[in-house]
């Protein structure tokens, strides 16, 4: 898989790189037009976003019930790109909304929980970083909070009135709005495999740094 | 005794004093609204700009983490390998 990080990452940077042009040749929506086209980064990066928030909760749950060290390395990953692929949505989500709604912003149960969701990862990362000894067991608990609010932001746009596009809004695409979504898809999904190995990796590595500490202290 | 009677009857009438005050500076009201066919250029909302800013910092932010972990993980492995040769 190591050797797999650095192809996964140039392909979706060559990917990334040629996205434009595709995106560019993907016809305007009929009342939103050219803005409408921030969808193609902003779909990936909220579907990242909650798989992030997934694979963070059942990390957290496997170190905190099934005693697996290793699976909270693979959880800080999960969290830290949780925050990053979060932060694209919460960004590219409101230059969207601006154009098409006319404000930057509204408190509805789509974006509110969303931004939630968001705070819970920067509540886990500060916890872990400033937390001393105990938090990795208090993160993993929010965490599972995360994973928790996964199904309610899903849902939201279907269940309550909002001004958020419903997630009937995908499957009816049509095919020249269709291929370049999922080709960004492709590209952001990459991307994001590589990231998270190589995020679990550095967390792997610090822990047998701290390892190797103790059993020089220790001698 | 004097002032503080005439203090505190220019803080009763002060909040009395001030709507009038408040409309002398007011624009008066809209009575009709007139129509034009283009909106006006400052309250136009570039989407161009909207569109290249969520893609710019879309692949800005990708860049920079991608060279953080690559950073961090380089220091943590030269770390590594300081530990276990110290340790052979």
């Amino acid at each position: 898989m190591t050797r797999l990080n650095p192809v996964l990452i140039g392909l979706s940077a060559v990917m990334l790189g040629v996205a434009p042009w595709i995106i560019n040749a993907a016809p305007y929506e009929s009342t939103m037009g050219l803005v409408q086209k921030i969808f193609y980064f902003h779909f990936p990066a909220a579907i990242l976003f909650l798989i992030a928030a997934l694979i963070c909760g059942v990390a957290s749950a496997m170190f905190l019930f099934g005693k697996k060290a290793s699976a909270d390395g693979w959880a800080i990953a999960a969290a830290e790109l949780g925050l990053v692929f979060g932060t694209l949505t919460l960004v590219t989500g409101p230059l969207w909304a601006r154009k098409a709604w006319g404000v930057w912003w509204v408190w509805d149960p789509r974006l509110t929980s969303s931004l939630l969701l968001w705070m819970i990862f920067s509540a886990y990362l500060l916890l872990r970083r400033y937390g001393g000894p105990g938090s990795d067991k208090l993160a993993a608990g929010m965490a599972l909070f995360g994973m928790a609010n996964v199904p309610f932001i899903y849902v939201s746009v279907n269940v309550w009135r909002t001004l958020h596009p419903q997630t009937s809004v995908v499957p009816t695409l049509p095919t020249d709005m269709g291929i370049p979504l999922w080709f960004c898809f492709a590209a952001f999904t990459m991307l994001f495999v590589a990231l998270l190995n190589l995020r679990a990796r550095l967390e792997h590595q610090r822990s047998r740094v701290e390892a190797l500490y103790l059993a020089e202290d220790e001698a | 005794m004097r002032f503080s009677r005439l203090l505190l009857l220019l803080l009763v009438l002060a909040p009395a004093g001030w709507p009038a005050a408040v409309h002398a500076r007011q624009p008066p009201p809209q009575s009709e609204f007139l129509p034009v066919s283009d909106i006006p250029e400052g309250e136009q909302i570039p989407a161009f700009t909207m569109v290249g800013g969520a893609y710019g910092f879309v692949w800005v932010v990708l860049l920079g983490y991608v060279w953080s972990i690559a950073r961090r993980l380089q220091k943590v492995e030269a770390e590594l390998t300081a530990l276990e040769r110290r340790g052979q």
